[in-house]
């Protein structure tokens, strides 16, 4: 696991059904973009999130590709659909091919 | 055609305009439930100079302000967590964490509001930094901090954190007013090739444009600051640090005398303002 890599996101507890509902994610990660070069001049190897997912009761919700220029402890934030209670589950791919989870419920008010 | 690109300059220009100017008159609530005083009238040892007195978060733009206002997308959260973290470990030779003498960091609520004080068995200013080192050596047998090291900044944050709201009331007279005048004298003294000092950028021209940044009061209440250009908590020595750097000066070193005097004086300043960090700035 990259070095103090830990995901948070914030889902409403409950929606209305149908309701587009705002989501809001956060890993916290450096990010080195391998572009960067140390004291010596060597390179410093890239180390990045690389893919995020969101899906809802397993149908993806978004799937975004992340590049080398996305700043520090990327943060996304995004609108969802919600038809019917279920489990957000968002998923972080890094490029030393660890693969970070988390999931929140949601409830039809 | 003509016209189109005459059309697109004039917008861009306004665009330039209200990137440039904040929104000066608008109020912060963090989280919806904590409400912070971001002006109020200056304190009276300042009246002579200023007659009110604005959080630095006044003068950045709607989207930076907005970061600060919900700990979820305010970027320096993620050090006051790791600063809960430090909070409960056990570190030093006694065996001791924090969490031990001063149990939940809530309990600290109103402690950062009055820092730098003067402390009784030292004789001398303390900043909150040098508070938590004094309490790592002798009470938990721990190694100190570096000054503004990253560790030390992230608990300071914490104890920022949970001040949130508190007026901002460091004492200027009594055993520190040795060390407020000396911070006095340092802030109006003109440094570096340029012969600039604080007050000829934050007392003389707040709200003005310096290049491409737009100038504050340089008050400390939102430290530690999460900087947007360099994506981390930044404590108030290394920010004095930067400043005069850019006055072409040779700097003092975070932790040193000077510096501790000049963080008292400027707290000083934004007495009446609500502790607000860590707060989010460009």
């Amino acid at each position: 696991m990259a070095k103090g890599a830990k995901p948070r996101v914030k889902v409403p507890k409950t929606a209305a059904a149908g309701e587009v509902v705002t989501l809001k994610t956060l890993i916290s990660h450096k990010m080195e973009s391998g572009q960067r070069k140390d004291k010596e001049g060597n390179l410093i190897p890239r180390s990045i999130i690389n893919r995020f997912t969101c899906e809802l009761n397993g149908k993806m919700v978004i799937d975004v590709t992340l590049e080398p220029a996305i700043s520090t402890n990327p943060y996304v934030e995004f609108d969802a659909k919600v038809d019917e209670a279920g489990e957000f589950k968002f998923t972080w791919y890094d490029d030393d091919g660890d693969v970070y989870e988390t999931t929140k419920p949601i409830a039809i008010a | 055609m003509k016209k189109g690109i005459a059309a697109l300059v004039a917008a861009s220009t306004i665009f330039g305009a209200a990137a440039a100017t904040a929104d000066e008159s608008a109020e912060l609530t963090i989280n919806g439930e904590i409400d912070i005083v971001t002006k109020t009238a200056a304190p009276a040892h300042l009246s002579d100079a200023l007659d009110e007195v604005l959080s630095g978060w006044r003068f950045r733009s709607d989207q930076t302000q907005e970061m600060q206002m919900d700990d979820f997308d305010n970027p320096g959260m993620l050090g006051v967590e790791e600063g809960i973290e430090i909070w409960n470990t056990v570190d030093g030779s006694k065996g001791k964490s924090c969490a031990d003498c001063h149990g939940e960091p809530e309990e600290m609520a109103g402690v950062k509001a009055v820092y730098p004080k003067w402390n009784d068995q030292a004789e001398t200013v303390h900043t909150l930094q040098m508070a938590v080192n004094n309490c790592r050596e002798n009470a938990m047998g721990a190694e100190p901090w570096k000054y503004d090291a990253t560790a030390a900044i992230n608990v300071e944050a914490l104890l920022a954190s949970v001040s949130r709201g508190m007026p901002v009331n460091v004492a200027i007279d009594g055993p520190v007013e040795a060390m407020w005048e000396m911070g006095k004298e340092l802030y109006y003294t003109r440094t570096g090739q340029l012969e600039m000092s604080c007050a000829n950028c934050h007392e003389d021209n707040y709200g003005n444009m310096i290049r491409a940044d737009h100038l504050s009061q340089g008050q400390i209440n939102g430290f530690p600051t999460y900087r947007l250009k360099n994506a981390k908590l930044n404590g108030v020595h290394s920010r004095f640090k930067g400043c005069v750097r850019d006055t072409r000066a040779h700097t003092y070193n975070p932790g040193s005398e000077e510096f501790i005097a000049l963080e008292l004086y400027v707290a000083s300043r934004g007495n009446g303002l609500s502790v607000e960090g860590p707060s989010v700035r460009n």
